[in-house]
C-alpha cells in the first residue's frame, strides 16, 4: 500500500492550530468518505482497502459506528459552514448497501448541512450495482456516480485483475442514467502492458458510447509493493512505457474532444462545466475538506492530516474518544504557494500569470491568454516538468 | 626494551661491517612478510610489539598492499653458520616503493644500496615489475641475490623458477636461495648470505661530507624527516647542513637511525643510512636525489643523478559540491607537504565549475591522491579523464605545453609531441598474440621479445604514454585472464598525428569531455563518448543532439530524444502532500545537476562518462 507521508503528531482531541481557522473557509468545503472494503484486491492496486480476510476482526458495523463518531469529533473541531460537495470513494463503496451509504450521507447532512444543489458522488463497482440499487442511491440523495471501467479489452482487465466483464461498465453507466443520474463518470486506465492502440480506442469508444458526461483517464502506474510490481520485477509483465502512454494520452484527447468532451484537468474530461466534478475541483483549487474513514486525508486552512489506515485501529481510536489522525503537517506560506502552483497548473483554468514566472518554462508548453497560463497539449504531458520549472 | 643496535653504534661502525640492500619484489610476492621475519631475527623489535607488515605505516598502504614510501631499517646481524660464523655486521634494509609511477624514487633507493635481494614467489615466478626493478638494480651495479619465497606453499615450484631466475641473471639454479617469509625457514641463511655476498660500501671518510637523500617524508609532529645514505665523510649532530641543489642551509635538529623506530645518534659515517630533521615543513625543501653536505666544510660536487620529479599525467579535480573548493585547496596543500611530485593549479571548467588541474607521476599516483582526498579529507570529487602533457609547436615556431585538452591551441599547428614509455609485458606464451594485438592497437612498436622460460615471454614495446593511461592495464588483464604483468618507464617523446576531439551538447562544447587522441582514433573516441552520454543523460524537455567534432568537422552524432511524458496521472487528496514532498526533493536534486547550456546533466553522468571504461554497459557484460 502506498506509503503515508511523514508528519507531526496529531493531538488526541484532533484540535487544529488557531491559524488554520483563519485561513480556512475561502475556497469552499467538502467531505470525503473512505470505504476501505473490497471483495478482492486488484493486482495494480495500492489503495487503502481490505479484503474480508485482511480486516483482522473489523467489520462494517464497527466501521459505520466509527465514522459517526469521527463526524461528531469533526463537528467539535471545525465550523466550515455548509457542505458543497460529498465524495464517497474506496475501496468499493458499493460493498455497503444503498441504505448504509444513504445513512452516512444523512449523518453528514445532520452535522453541517448540505448546500442546495450540492454534488454528492459515490464511486461504484460495475459488478456490484443493479438498476435497483442505483435507483435507491439516487433517491437517497446521490447526484453523481463514478464507475471503475478501466478498459473494454478483456486481456487488459485480466492483467489488471479487475473482476468485471468487459461490457459491464458501460452497461452500468446506462443503468445509472436510467436511474436518474445526470452525472456519470467512467474511469479508464491506459498504458497497461499488452494493451494495443486498438484496445484503448475500443475502450474510449465504449465509454463515450455509454452516454456519460465525464471521463477520467489515468496512465497505469506500477506502485511499489503491488502484485503487479512483483510481476514486472520478475519480468513476467513488461514495464509500462512512457512513450506509449504519451501516445495513448494523445489518442484520448483526440477521441474525447471529437465526442464533445473537453479537458478541465490533466486526467479529466467533461461534456460541460456542470459535468465537471466539483469535489475534485475543490481539491485542485486548494479548498477545505474533511476526510472521514480509515486512511482518509483532510485539508483545512493549510493543515493536512491523515487518519490511521487500518479499519480496526481506526475504530479503536475513535472508541477511545481519540482523533483517528495519525499525523499532520502545518503548511508554511511557501508550501501553500508551492501546492497552489502544482495543483492549479493541472487545471485548464490554469495559473494567474502575475503569480508565477512563465519565462522559466520551455516554450510550447504553456499558452498565455487573458492573464492566465494554461498547459498546451504537449504541456499536459509534461505538467510535472512545467511545475518544476516554475518552482525551481 | 630499547632497540638493540649491537656493538656497532651509528657513527662508529666501520664501512666493512655495513651491508646496504633492498628487496625487489612484485606486489604480493612477500616483501613485507620477509621484512617482518628479518626484524624478528635481528631482535630489533620487541617480540611483544611485533605485528604483521610492521613497516607498512600508512593505512592506505596496508589496505592496498603496496608500499608508497620507503623505509630504511638498521639491523645488527651476526653470521650464524658456515665460514665467518660469529662475524658481526650491520644491515640496512631499504624498502623501495613498488610501483612504476615511482620509478625515480626506486632508482634513488637502489642508488643507496650495494646489493639487492630479488624476491620471487615460488608459486608465481617473475613478473614485469620485478623485471623492471631488476634491470634498474643491474644498471646501478648492484649485486643481486636471487631468492625464491613461499616455498612452504604446496603449489610452489622452486625448481622451475630457479631455472627461470638463473637464466635471467646469469647464475646457477643452485645459487637461488629458498625461503618462506611465513614460516621463517631459510631466512637466517639469507641474512648470512647478505653479509657474505654483498660488497661493503666504499667511501672517503676524510673527504667533505656527501649524503644522498633517498626519501623525504612529512610528519605533522616533526616536520620533514629526510632519509640519507652517507657516501663520503660524516654528518654529526648539531651541524649545519647544506642542500647542494639549492644552497639552502639548515640547522640539524635531530640525527639518527631507524631500527625500526627512530634512535637518535651523534653521527653517521661512510656507508651508513640514517634520518635527519631540520625543521623544514615541505618535502620540496629536502628533495629525493639531492646531495647534503656540511655547511662549514662543503663538498665541491654533488653526487650525480638528481632529477626534479616531473608530472606525467594530468587530471582536473573538481569538488562535487562547489562550496567544497576551499577545502579541496587546503587538502591539496597538505598532501603536497609530503609529496614533492604533486603539482596543481586552479582551473575552472564551464561544466564542472572551479577545481584544480593536478599533475601526477602516473595513474597510480593519481588514484592514491584521489583516494586520500576522499578518505582523509572527506571530499567528494569528480576527476576528468587523465591526459598526458603535449608539446605543441605552432607553424610560427611558438611552443605551447598542453596539460589540459581544452587548452589545445586553435591556430596553425606545426607538430605535436607526445611522451612515450618503454613498456615491459610479461605474459604466458598462450597470450602473446592477444598482447601484441593490444599493443599494436595502442600504437606500440615492438622492441624485443624474449622467452624467460618455455612458457613465459617478455615483450618490450615503445608506446605513447597517452595510450597506456587510457584503459590499457584493464584491457591487458582481461585479454590475458589476469596473467600478464606490465611495467613501464618514461622514454622520451615522439611526434604524432594528434587531434583534439570536442564533445558538444546542443552545439555547446563541454570542456570536461575534450580529449587529445590520435587522428585515427578520433572517430572511435567520439562515437564512444557520444553513445555513453546518450545513455547517461536523462531525456530533457527538448531534443538534445550530441556531437563529437574535430575542429568544425562533426565526426559522430547521437540524439537524446525529448521526453514526452512527465506527469503523474493522479493528484487527489492524499497525493498532494506526496507530490509536494517529491518536488521538494527534486529541488535538492537539481543542485546536483550541472547545466550545460539548457541541458541538465546529472553529476553521476559526468563521473560515469569520464571513467575510462569503454562503454557504460561494458561492465555488465
Ligand atoms: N604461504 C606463504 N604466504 C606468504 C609468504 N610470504 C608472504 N605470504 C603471503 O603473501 C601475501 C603478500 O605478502 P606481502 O608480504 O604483503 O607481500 P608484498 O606485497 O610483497 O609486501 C600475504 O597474504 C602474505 O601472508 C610465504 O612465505 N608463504
Ligand atoms: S476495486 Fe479498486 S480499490 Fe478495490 S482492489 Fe480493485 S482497484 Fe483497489
Ligand atoms: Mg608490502
Amino acid at each position: 500500500m502506498a506509503q503515508l507521508p511523514d508528519g507531526d503528531p496529531v493531538p488526541d482531541d484532533g484540535s487544529l492550530p488557531a491559524g488554520a481557522h483563519e485561513i480556512a473557509g475561502k475556497r469552499g468545503f467538502g467531505v470525503y468518505l473512505h470505504v476501505p472494503f473490497c471483495a478482492s484486491r486488484c493486482g495494480y492496486c495500492d489503495f487503502n482497502t481490505y479484503t474480508p480476510g485482511e480486516l483482522g476482526g473489523a467489520d462494517i458495523d464497527g466501521y459505520l459506528e466509527a465514522v459517526k463518531r469521527e463526524l461528531k469529533l469533526a463537528k467539535e473541531t471545525i465550523a466550515p459552514g455548509q457542505v458543497r460537495t460529498v465524495f464517497v470513494g474506496g475501496g468499493t463503496p458499493t460493498m455497503l448497501t444503498p441504505g448504509q451509504l444513504g445513512g452516512l450521507l444523512d449523518e453528514i447532512d445532520k452535522t453541517w448541512g448540505l448546500e442546495k444543489g450540492a454534488e454528492v458522488t459515490t464511486e461504484a463497482n460495475p459488478e456490484s450495482v443493479t438498476p435497483d440499487s442505483l435507483k435507491q442511491l439516487r433517491r437517497l440523495g446521490f447526484t453523481r456516480i463514478s464507475l471503475g471501467m478501466q478498459s473494454a479489452a478483456s486481456n487488459v482487465l485480466r492483467i489488471l485483475e479487475r473482476q468485471h466483464r468487459p461490457g459491464r461498465a458501460p452497461q452500468a453507466a446506462t443503468e445509472a442514467r436510467e436511474a436518474g443520474f445526470k452525472h456519470v463518470n467512467l474511469d479508464l486506465i491506459y498504458g497497461t502492458p499488452g494493451e494495443s492502440k486498438e484496445d484503448f480506442e475500443l475502450s474510449l469508444e465504449k465509454a463515450t458510447g455509454a452516454g456519460v458526461d465525464h471521463i477520467s483517464a489515468y496512465s497505469l502506474i506500477v506502485e511499489d509493493g503491488t502484485r503487479l510490481a512483483r510481476q514486472v520485477q520478475k519480468g513476467e509483465i513488461p514495464q509500462p512505457d512512457d512513450d506509449v502512454a504519451a501516445d495513448r494520452y494523445l489518442a484520448a484527447e483526440e477521441h474525447l474532444s471529437a465526442k464533445g468532451f473537453q479537458w478541465y484537468e490533466v486526467s479529466n474530461w467533461a461534456t460541460s462545466p456542470q459535468a465537471q466534478c466539483q469535489h475534485n475541483l475543490l481539491y485542485w483549487r486548494g479548498g477545505d475538506w474533511w476526510g472521514l474513514g480509515p486512511g482518509a486525508h483532510s485539508h483545512y486552512g493549510g493543515v493536512r492530516w491523515w487518519n490511521v489506515k487500518h479499519p480496526k485501529r481506526y475504530a479503536e481510536r475513535l472508541g477511545q474518544g481519540k482523533s483517528p489522525g495519525l499525523a499532520r503537517e502545518i503548511l508554511t506560506a511557501e508550501q501553500r504557494e508551492t501546492e497552489d502552483v502544482l495543483l492549479q497548473t493541472r487545471l485548464r483554468e490554469g495559473l494567474d500569470t502575475s503569480t508565477v514566472d512563465v519565462s522559466k518554462v520551455e516554450p510550447g508548453l504553456l499558452e498565455i491568454s487573458e492573464g492566465r497560463a494554461t498547459l498546451t497539449l504537449r504541456g499536459r504531458l509534461l505538467a510535472d516538468a512545467v511545475v518544476r520549472s516554475l518552482l525551481t | 626494551m630499547p632497540p638493540t643496535l649491537g656493538s656497532n653504534l651509528p657513527g662508529a661502525t666501520a664501512p666493512d661491517a655495513i651491508r646496504n640492500f633492498c628487496i625487489i619484489a612484485h606486489i604480493d610476492h612477500g616483501k613485507s612478510t620477509l621484512a617482518d621475519r628479518m626484524l624478528q631475527l635481528t631482535e630489533v623489535v620487541d617480540p611483544r610489539l611485533m605485528r604483521a607488515q610492521y613497516l607498512d605505516r600508512m593505512d592506505i598502504e596496508r589496505e592496498r598492499g603496496i608500499t608508497i614510501k620507503s623505509q630504511a631499517v638498521r639491523m645488527p646481524w651476526t653470521i650464524r653458520e658456515g665460514e665467518r660464523t660469529g662475524e658481526q655486521a650491520v644491515l640496512n634494509m631499504i624498502d623501495t616503493p613498488g610501483h612504476v609511477d615511482f620509478t625515480y624514487e626506486v632508482s634513488r633507493s637502489l642508488a643507496a644500496c650495494e646489493g639487492a635481494v630479488l624476491l620471487v614467489d615460488a608459486a608465481q615466478g617473475i613478473e614485469a615489475q620485478t623485471l623492471a626493478n631488476l634491470y634498474l638494480a643491474m644498471e646501478n651495479n648492484l649485486t643481486v641475490i636471487p631468492v625464491l619465497n613461499k616455498i612452504d606453499l604446496p603449489a610452489a615450484q622452486p625448481e622451475k623458477y630457479a631455472e627461470e631466475l638463473a637464466h635471467l641473471i646469469g647464475c646457477q639454479p643452485e645459487d637461488c636461495l629458498r625461503v618462506s617469509g611465513k614460516t621463517g625457514i631459510g631466512v637466517p641463511h639469507l641474512l648470512d648470505e647478505i653479509v657474505r655476498q654483498l660488497p661493503a660500501p666504499v667511501g672517503d671518510a676524510s673527504a667533505p661530507a656527501r649524503a644522498m637523500i633517498f626519501d623525504s617524508v612529512y610528519d605533522i609532529y616533526r616536520g620533514v624527516v629526510t632519509y640519507v645514505r652517507v657516501i663520503d665523510g660524516r654528518i654529526e649532530a648539531r651541524e649545519r647542513i647544506k642542500m647542494m641543489s639549492t644552497g639552502a642551509v639548515h640547522e640539524l635538529l635531530e640525527l639518527g637511525v631507524i631500527s625500526p623506530e627512530p634512535v637518535k645518534s651523534q653521527a653517521i659515517g661512510v656507508g651508513e643510512v640514517g634520518y635527519l630533521i631540520t625543521g623544514v615543513k615541505d618535502v620540496r625543501q629536502s628533495r629525493v636525489g639531492d646531495t647534503i653536505t656540511i655547511n662549514n666544510r662543503p663538498a665541491k660536487t654533488a653526487l650525480g643523478g638528481y632529477k626534479d620529479p616531473k608530472p606525467m599525467v594530468y587530471s582536473g579535480l573538481y569538488p562535487l559540491d562547489g562550496s567544497d573548493y576551499p577545502d579541496l585547496r587546503e587538502a591539496l596543500d597538505k598532501l603536497k607537504l609530503n609529496d614533492a611530485a604533486l603539482v596543481y593549479e586552479p582551473e575552472s571548467s564551464a561544466a564542472l565549475g572551479f577545481g584544480f588541474r593536478v599533475g601526477f607521476l602516473g595513474l597510480l599516483h593519481l588514484e592514491i591522491i584521489r583516494e586520500r582526498l576522499e578518505r582523509e579529507f572527506g571530499l567528494e570529487l569528480i576527476s576528468t579523464a587523465p591526459n598526458v602533457v603535449y608539446r605543441v609547436i605552432m607553424e610560427d615556431g611558438k611552443e605551447v605545453t598542453v596539460t589540459n585538452p581544452s587548452e589545445y591551441p586553435t591556430g596553425k599547428i606545426g607538430e605535436v609531441h607526445e611522451p612515450t614509455v618503454r613498456a615491459t609485458v610479461l605474459t604466458p606464451n598462450d597470450y602473446v598474440g592477444a598482447v601484441m594485438e593490444l599493443c599494436q592497437g595502442r600504437r606500440g612498436s615492438l622492441q624485443g621479445m624474449d622467452y624467460l622460460s618455455a612458457d613465459r615471454v617478455e615483450l618490450r614495446y615503445t608506446m605513447p604514454l597517452g595510450e597506456i593511461i587510457f584503459d590499457f592495464f584493464d584491457q591487458l588483464k582481461s585479454r590475458t585472464k589476469g596473467y600478464a604483468s606490465l611495467d613501464y618507464e618514461p622514454s622520451g617523446e615522439q611526434a604524432a598525428d594528434l587531434v583534439k576531439v570536442d564533445i558538444l551538447l546542443q552545439g555547446e562544447a563541454v570542456d570536461a569531455f575534450s580529449a587529445i587522441v590520435h587522428k585515427e582514433k578520433a572517430y572511435a573516441y567520439g562515437t564512444m563518448i557520444a553513445a555513453k552520454l546518450r545513455e547517461l543523460i536523462p531525456r530533457q524537455q527538448f531534443e538534445v543532439p550530441i556531437q563529437a567534432a574535430v575542429g568544425s568537422r562533426v565526426i559522430a552524432r547521437e540524439t537524446i530524444r525529448a521526453i514526452r511524458k512527465d506527469v503523474l496521472a493522479k493528484c487527489y487528496g492524499g497525493d498532494i502532500s506526496r507530490k509536494r514532498k517529491l518536488l521538494e526533493k527534486q529541488k535538492e536534486g537539481k543542485k546536483r545537476m550541472k547545466m550545460v547550456g539548457r541541458v541538465e546533466v546529472p553529476q553521476e553522468a559526468f563521473i560515469a562518462a569520464l571513467s575510462t571504461s569503454e562503454s557504460p554497459d561494458a561492465k555488465k557484460k
